[in-house]
């Protein structure tokens, strides 16, 4: 096994790997700090904040050559005997050096600069910078530049280069460039071809300083007011992961979480500036019971006690899955509905679509489908119902009053349903609608309930290619809510919270489809196809 | 520690002479200081028709108040500093790009409860632009809740109220700067850094 050497610490490379030298001494549990450097871009080696001392060690006779001058870590490819020095005099002093150099033309504005607290310059500053200045540097304001989907400080760039290489290399756009050069190079975009493209929010991640600023989350908040937990993106099949960071129950913005299995370091705008549908005053409150033309503000409690009896008494039941459930909340939607008449229809609702999947050059795809659980739910629908039928068909069996009591479990965020369909729908006795926003089939609805928005919603998703991946609740719903897994949860006559945890296993154990997803379930999700591709393809050395 | 512990010394109160016992001299002694502070200097103050004088007003710790810039705008650039240093969390600030054109940021709201403020002095502490200090006033009062939650203008009205009897610091520290010579500008580099500079004043 070739082995590299960082500061004396051993570390083995896997055959065939390609690891540069800020990820081997990752590995080796060391920071190399780097400001241009970023794993899904290019490298340049133009900050030179990741010099270190270069050797190669000789296996046989165990000597080691080093380099006489300092080497970027990022550009280092590391092979069998490299040996790295990150802790010597030499490289302290070239960092500060570095840091020196950026602070010369730095405008220092911190305390109203939104990166500060997350800012690569302040926290390699105050690690590797040095303790008093030479120079004498006074606060000044920032000269601005509107580039189009983003704000630029000008003053306060660093010039790594990161948000040219990506507009160049994985959106695939190219706005933005580097005029002029040395010390007067700044980033600027022609005047005709303002930055204007659906992944253009990334450069604002990717600015290790606070020269991209995001014009959505300009100063809303200190970012160390912040809160963030892990979640999904639910605009699109492609089911980013994200961290969704809040303060006080409010959303302020969404940022790309890692996921090298789906969307890498990335997220489109759609999705980063999609939050605000959470705090949209037009959402669906509490549980109402309609009637007569009038909606009155029915107490949860209540409705859990007289629905079941009502539900009962309606006759034959149909169940309407929305593609924006989680897969635990259509599970117990489906136990629950079957409880009640054995023989209930379980459809899946529309699938909005918009135009083509969207491909970048860098991989990254936008879905059409823009749903983030189509394949979950509708695997749950075929497990309680196979062979239902589809939406169209079931709306024609709704128009002809089919159905005595249909339950609408929805949680569109775009309006999806027209007046006619609406109509069909209200041929049942009793319509109970759960939903976010208002729609036809709400306004005809005797029970209209309050769903849940994706940041208030614990469970799981089943993105476009099979990956299961879980979101955590990062804000609490409005008090008078009830979201759809703690209802059916109740509805159920489950005793404790609602755990989509145990549910999860409980489906797990249940379908087959599933059946991955019985442990655990890491960060990155987990694929489902993982256990069926063991069942068709031949185990090794049985062929 | 045991009663019987042997670093324990126990004494005994010692036994009262007669004179003691008649508690005369002690009767005497307290009267003795009743009449001193009769005849000596007062340092008491009648409230409600007298008020306290503060030599030293930047040190009292009263209600706050928003400074204003030369221009009369507010001074304060919302950088959020007190709010976060407060830890009574009694400052709630909503920010925004600012319509001056030497200015990138300014707060449109700022609200401080006076009846959760413990009156620390930490936000004065913390503001880097000198924005916000507290005043000599002392006794606030109000008819209701409400009332005591101060908004903007009325923290700049405090400013306009206090500003001649105690002036603010970026006041008394201009006039320092011009009164001496420029050698000491340094020294001022850190804490009274002023956004509202413009990248011309970085190049002087």
């Amino acid at each position: 096994m070739p082995k590299a050497y960082i500061d004396g610490r051993e570390i083995e490379l896997r055959p065939g790997e390609r690891l540069n030298g800020i990820q081997a001494a990752a590995r080796a549990g060391i920071e190399i700090p780097h400001y241009c450097w970023h794993p899904g871009l290019s490298v340049v080696g133009s900050c030179r904040m990741c010099l270190v001392e270069v050797g190669t060690r000789d296996a046989e006779s165990g000597r080691i050559i080093m380099l006489p001058k300092l080497m970027p870590a990022c550009n280092t490819p590391i092979k069998d005997g490299t040996v790295l020095v990150t802790n010597s005099e030499k490289v302290a002093r070239a960092r500060a050096m570095v840091e020196e150099d950026l602070l010369l033309r730095h405008p220092i504005d911190c305390s109203i600069c939104d990166k500060a607290g997350e800012c690569r310059l302040q926290d390699y500053h105050f690690q590797y910078g040095q303790g008093e200045r030479r120079a004498e540097i006074r606060p000044f304001t920032s000269r601005k530049r509107d580039l189009g989907d983003v704000t630029l400080f000008i003053d306060r760039c660093v010039m790594c280069g990161r948000c040219v290489r990506f507009t160049r290399e994985v959106s695939g756009s190219s706005e933005l460039l580097v005029i002029r050069r040395g010390a007067q190079e700044e980033i600027d975009v022609l005047s005709d071809l303002p930055l204007h493209n659906p992944l253009s929010g990334n450069v604002v991640d990717l600015c290790p300083v606070g020269a991209l600023a995001d014009k959505d989350f300009l100063y809303k908040q200190r970012v160390w007011y912040l809160r963030r937990s892990p979640g999904v993106c639910t605009l699109c099949a492609t089911g980013c992961s994200i961290w969704v960071e809040q303060n006080q129950d409010r959303v302020y913005r969404i940022k790309p979480r890692e996921n090298p299995a789906v969307n890498q370091w990335w997220i489109c705008n759609a999705g980063r500036y999609g939050y605000p549908l959470v705090h949209d005053p037009r959402r669906l409150r509490g549980v109402t019971r309609r009637g007569g033309g009038s909606a009155v503000p029915l107490d949860g409690n209540v409705f859990s006690r007289e629905i079941p009896q009502q539900l009962r008494a309606a006759g034959k039941l149909a169940l309407v899955l929305s593609p924006f459930l989680t897969v635990e909340e259509a599970y117990l939607a489906c136990l629950w509905i079957r409880g009640l008449d054995a023989a209930a229809e379980i459809t899946v609702g529309p699938i909005p679509r918009e135009g083509d999947d969207q491909r970048f050059p860098g991989g990254f795809v936008i879905s059409a489908e823009k749903c983030p659980n189509r394949l979950g739910v509708e695997e749950i629908a075929a497990h309680f119902r196979p062979n239902g039928r589809s939406y169209a068909e079931w709306l024609e069996a709704a128009g002809r009053g089919e159905f005595g009591g249909i339950w609408v479990a929805g949680g569109y965020v775009r309006p999806w349903i027209d007046e006619a369909a609406a109509a069909r729908m209200r041929h049942a006795r009793l319509l109970v609608v759960q939903d976010l926003f208002p729609s036809p089939v709400s306004d005809g609805a005797d029970y209209v309930l309050a769903a849940a928005a994706f940041a208030e919603t614990e469970g799981s998703y089943v993105n476009a290619r099979h990956r299961l991946q879980t979101a955590r609740r990062a804000v609490r719903p409005p008090l008078d809510n009830r979201p759809a897994g703690p209802l059916f949860w109740e509805l159920l006559g489950r005793s404790g919270l609602y755990d989509p945890r145990r549910v999860l296993s409980e489906v797990a154990a249940e379908i087959t489809y599933f059946s991955a997803a019985s442990g655990e379930i890491p960060d990155v999700g987990i694929d489902l196809r993982v256990d069926r591709l063991a069942e068709v393809a031949p185990r090794p050395g049985t062929v | 520690m045991k009663n019987d512990d042997p670093n324990i010394r126990w004494v005994e109160e010692p036994e009262m002479t007669f004179l003691e016992k008649t508690y005369l001299p002690l009767f005497l002694d307290g009267l003795t200081t009743t009449a001193r502070h009769l005849v000596g200097r007062k340092i008491t103050v009648q409230f409600p028709e007298e008020r306290h004088h503060f030599p030293e007003p930047l040190r009292y710790r009263g209600v706050h108040r928003l400074n204003r810039d030369e221009q009369g705008r507010v001074k304060c650039v919302a950088c959020f500093l007190c709010a976060t240093a407060c830890p009574a969390h009694c400052i709630d600030i909503e920010a925004a790009p600012s319509p001056w054109p030497d200015r990138e940021k300014y707060p449109v709201r700022f609200n401080i409860d006076e009846l959760r403020c413990i009156f620390c002095g930490m936000c004065e502490e913390a503001c880097p632009v000198n924005a916000i200090e507290l005043t000599t006033l002392y006794d606030l009062s109000g008819h209701s809740r409400e009332e005591m939650i101060f908004d903007k203008e009325k923290l700049l009205s405090v400013y306009d109220q206090t500003k001649d009897a105690e002036p603010p610091l970026w006041m008394l520290e201009k006039a320092a700067r011009s009164g001496s010579t420029a050698g000491d500008s340094g020294a001022h580099n850190g804490g009274a850094g002023d956004f509202g500079g413009g990248p011309s004043a970085a190049a002087s």
